[in-house]
């Protein structure tokens, strides 16, 4: 066990010390800037997969690291991984080089791009690693800097306005989650998750009581406008549409993922008796997230806005899973976020790819691709029913298990719900019918199919889309101890 | 303690007074002809060693200096070691620049001497003749610093308007301190305190109104809304490197000033903290808890529009100080600590502003926005420098302003003024958007004209580098910090 103790802490920081030397080298060495910034996420994927291999599913937090960082306010560098956040590590560290690769086009700037990039991946790994509650703040305001910069200098014509919108928006919630972790270290003196669930779980929370509800309501803000839950949810078209592809894929697959495990991670266990009182709440908005996301995802012309409405959609899946407060809405809503991570990081590799070579998104300019294009009209088919929860592919699994244990207890919530089942099955196949089916477009008659690097970019995706499509049990088996932990702690 | 005693713990005070006559021996006998940079040179080994010797000082007991006087504690110390590092570093960035060059250095460097002894006696008085007079040494001589650019218009009004301001704002103060004085009979603050406190008579109106005009000289001092309209011209027409004086010196030494004389005269500590004097039964803390919202939103709103940078960053300054007064009127020790900490962050966080801002100035002869446009390609050290202060002024981790803010709200979050704490992390986000501004200019738009590349020096990179890395040191490694400002947050009596 003990080469494995700083199992975290290198595959967090890894991808600094690539950071590190690539700000040390020559800007004008952008292919050696990209092979170094495609080396430095590997050991983190390595780490990766060695962690799924050795965590022990009914063994609790591993990989844990504790030591003093700032003693006068009790915090700790404290890192470890359960059963919610091994998915999501895992997610990133996969994520990371396929996004790196998805990124070899960038040609302006190669080396501040990289170098950010790194920073990001640090940043997200850090969210996901951190136990004490000064850490993960630290880590989830890091995270916003290179991505305003991500975005705001790489991206399309509208990128200033997206990039500072999206910063602002973070901010704005950010700051309420401050508010909360001070007020709970002020009641409680302690910063450490685990300490402090154990310690809430133990005892009544005496004078804190009186300003639970209104706890609960700032971190609520906070990891809402993350996921993106209604009303909070118009940074994300913008930030999505202008980021470059790699960059919406990271804000698709992992950012938007934060303010869930945020709620699972902290929300909820540190202020278990609101879990209930919030859960009709959170439930209607999930509710509007699932009908009011599709229904803008066929309103829309532009490929990836569609892919962004889906996405605010499909995240609705996740907090009805959430709300529910059952083991299978809560497994489902965990298996959720990792399938969408998976399914919506193909979706913008695929629109990437289209964008490459016909510079527009427009769903209406294109036509009959697949006769054109073999193999992106494959993959594009098999993401496209992955998305709309086709049996067999890893989506349906997840939706199925959300509506299975939110309908005992929102049964006429689930019941609506189902209607965006309908609604993103009529936009996913009237979408690829007009790109991909019909008579072929002249002007893209010779555009080139993926090539290799996009192939490698999206085939390990497809690979654990179908994979865990038909074995859910391999992903599941992870957290579902460490989700009924959770679900005592609610009771 | 007795005069000549009292020398003893009075030595960087005195090393600086020589290096001011050595600077002005200097001048007469010419030495500028030799080596023009000669009084900035002794200036600055003045400085140096007066840090040397602030630092022997710690080691000494407090005590009351000069027949009580002037105070000797760790609350002192820090202020001192603030002002003489504070004025090292802008002797340095003028060595660097041409900004005074065309004008006698030998007067300049003097008067920033001078100006640094009256600040570093007003955080230590503990006498109010003594605040006033050293309050005056440091204030006149701003006013000339503030006019040195003579032939440049802007310079002059700024020096008019900081003179007009500061005389009549000195001027109600000081009748506010001469009421004190009517009443308990003692110009010591320890005396007055126990005055205070002894008095059965409802001395409430007269209290408040004594309050309420020494916040007018303090108020003006750190920028406080309704006492800010000098700062924004005041900062614009100085040159650089004095604005970056202004506002970092000048502002500490208003809350040197607020914290000792309200703490030390309307407070006594006992057993669970600091409580109002018993005579005086008038919160001036939710006074000024008001005032303080106030000062950081007026300051943050008025930022939204300013193109020039001077100007921006001197709203964005009075909302500093808004941030301040709130770590003020909690009137705990945990909020002096968290005032001391944030001063120490915004020290090297505003200098590191003030200083890109001169070379930007100096290298395309503006700080206005359009002079920052595409700074990444054209100084791309001075952009992320810039771009780390800004963060830090936003207060997002891993800098230096992040923990400052931190400190600063669970200070006022543990004295349960949630309101306070909302209208704060709301400022937050709304200073974000002009900090971002500047970022979005330097970093997102390509410069318009050229993209030649500024040349910097290297003594001006390794300036700005030293500066900036306590703001990033201190964001990830403050440990150290807490335990400076948990000492220093001690007064004598």
């Amino acid at each position: 066990m003990e080469n494995q103790t700083h199992l975290l802490t290198w595959m967090t920081f890894f991808p600094l010390i690539g950071m590190a030397v690539i700000l040390i080298t020559p800007g004008r060495a952008k292919n050696f800037i990209k092979q170094l910034a495609l080396v430095s996420t590997l050991p983190p994927l390595w780490l990766g997969i060695e962690m799924l291999r050795v965590y022990d599913p009914a063994g609790g937090m591993q990989f844990i690291e504790r030591a003093s960082w700032i003693e006068s306010f009790n915090i700790f560098y404290y890192v470890g991984a359960d059963g919610i956040s091994i998915p999501m590590l895992f997610l990133t560290v996969l994520l990371c080089p396929i996004c790196i690769l998805a990124s070899w086009g960038i040609n302006d700037r190669v080396k501040g791009y990289f170098a950010l990039f790194l920073l990001l991946e640090t940043g997200m790994l850090g969210v996901f690693s951190a136990l004490d509650f000064f850490l993960f703040y630290v880590f989830w305001e890091i995270m916003l800097l290179p991505m305003y910069f991500l975005i705001g200098i790489w991206g399309g014509p509208r990128r200033e306005y997206a990039a500072i919108k999206f910063f602002l928006y973070t901010l704005f919630g950010s700051v309420f989650l401050f508010l909360a972790m001070i007020v709970i270290y002020i009641y409680t003196g302690s910063f450490d998750l685990v300490q402090l669930r154990e310690q809430i779980a133990a005892s009544d929370l005496g004078s804190m009581m009186g300003i639970q509800w209104w706890l609960f309501l700032g971190m609520y803000v906070a990891f809402a406008i993350k996921i993106p839950a209604f009303p909070f949810h118009t940074w994300l078209p913008d930030a999505h549409v202008e980021a470059p592809t790699a960059i919406s894929v990271i804000l698709a697959g992992i950012l938007l993922k934060m303010g869930i495990y945020g709620i699972l991670r902290i929300a909820y266990p540190l202020l278990p008796d609101m879990a209930g009182e919030f859960a009709l709440f959170i439930a209607i908005i999930a509710l509007i997230n699932i009908v009011y996301g599709a229904l803008c995802a066929m309103a829309q012309t532009d490929l990836k806005k569609l892919v962004a409405y889906s996405s605010i959609s499909h995240m609705g899946y996740v907090m009805l899973g959430m709300a529910a407060l059952t083991p299978e809405g809560l497994n489902g809503a965990v298996l959720q976020m990792f399938n969408h991570g998976t399914i919506t990081a193909m979706l913008f590799l695929l629109v990437g790819v289209v964008y490459d070579r016909a510079h527009h998104r427009d769903i209406d300019g294109f036509g009959g691709l697949a006769q054109t294009m073999p193999i992106y009209s494959g993959i594009t088919c098999l993401a496209f029913f992955a998305s709309l929860g086709l049996p067999g592919l890893s989506g349906f699994i997840s939706e199925a298990l959300v509506f299975m244990g939110a309908f005992p207890v929102f049964t006429w919530i689930t019941i609506l719900a189902l209607s965006g089942i309908v609604i993103t099955a009529a936009y996913i196949l009237w979408t690829y019918q007009r790109v991909f089916l019909g008579p072929l477009n002249e002007k893209y008659a010779s555009m080139r199919d993926c090539t290799l690097r996009e192939q490698v970019t999206l085939y390990p995706l497809a690979f654990i889309v179908i994979l865990l499509g038909v074995f859910p049990h391999l992903i599941l088996q992870f957290f579902q101890p460490t989700v009924a932990q959770l679900l005592e702690i609610l009771k | 303690m007795g005069n000549i005693e009292s020398l003893a713990y009075f030595l960087p005070e005195l090393v600086l007074t020589v290096t001011v006559m050595a600077v002005l021996v200097a001048d007469i006998c010419g030495a500028e002809r030799f080596e023009s940079n000669l009084p900035a040179k002794i200036a600055l080994t003045g400085c140096v060693f007066a840090f040397l010797f602030h630092l022997h000082m710690y080691s000494m007991e407090p005590a009351e200096l000069f027949m009580g006087m002037l105070a000797h504690d760790m609350f002192a110390l820090f202020f001192k070691a603030f002002f003489i590092i504070c004025t090292g570093v802008v002797t340095v960035m003028t060595i660097m620049s041409r900004e005074v060059v065309n004008y006698k250095k030998s007067e300049f460097y003097a008067i920033l001497l001078s100006v640094c002894i009256g600040m570093c006696l007003v955080a230590a008085s503990r006498d109010m003749l003594m605040i006033y007079l050293s309050l005056e040494l440091m204030s006149l001589g701003s006013y000339v610093l503030a006019g040195f650019s003579r032939n440049i218009g802007k310079s002059d009004e700024a020096a008019l308007k900081f003179v007009l301001y500061g005389g009549v704002s000195t001027g109600i103060m000081l009748f506010g301190l001469s009421l004190l004085y009517g009443l308990t009979g003692a110009t010591d603050f320890d005396a007055v305190q126990r005055a205070l406190t002894a008095s059965s008579e409802g001395l409430n109106l007269t209290g408040f109104l004594i309050m309420l005009m020494i916040l007018v000289g303090v108020g003006y001092k750190i920028a406080m809304v309704p006492f800010h309209f000098w700062a924004p011209d005041v900062y614009e027409g100085s040159p650089t490197a004095v604005t970056a004086y202004l506002s970092v010196a000048s502002k500490a030494t208003g809350f040197a000033l607020l914290a000792r004389l309200f703490f030390s005269t309307f407070m006594t500590a006992g057993e669970n903290g600091w409580t109002i004097v018993a005579g005086l039964d008038i919160d001036w803390r939710l006074n000024l808890a008001v005032l303080s919202a106030i000062t950081m939103t007026v300051g943050n709103l008025g930022a939204f529009p300013q193109t020039n940078l001077k100007r921006l960053l001197a709203y964005s300054g009075i909302a500093h100080a808004g941030y301040l007064l709130m770590g003020v009127c909690l009137a705990t020790t945990m909020g002096l600590e968290a005032v001391l900490f944030y001063l120490v962050m915004y020290l090297f966080t505003n200098l590191t502003a003030f200083a890109v801002i001169l070379f930007v100035a100096e290298t395309t002869g503006g700080e206005r926005m359009s002079n920052f446009r595409g700074l990444w390609r054209t100084a791309p050290i001075a952009a992320s420098m810039m771009a780390i202060a800004l963060f830090s002024l936003v207060g997002l981790p891993p800098t230096a302003g992040f923990v400052g803010k931190y400190y600063l709200f669970i200070a006022v979050l543990e004295e349960k003024m949630y309101w306070l704490a909302i209208v704060g992390v709301l400022n937050t986000v709304i200073s974000l958007y002009y900090y971002a501004r500047i970022i979005k200019v330097m970093f997102l738009e390509d410069s318009a004209e050229s993209n030649a590349v500024l040349k910097m020096q290297p003594g001006y990179a390794i300036l700005l580098f030293v500066l900036s890395v306590p703001v990033l040191y201190f964001g990830i490694f403050w440990n150290p910090l807490v335990h400076y400002v948990q000492l220093c947050a001690q007064l004598i009596p």
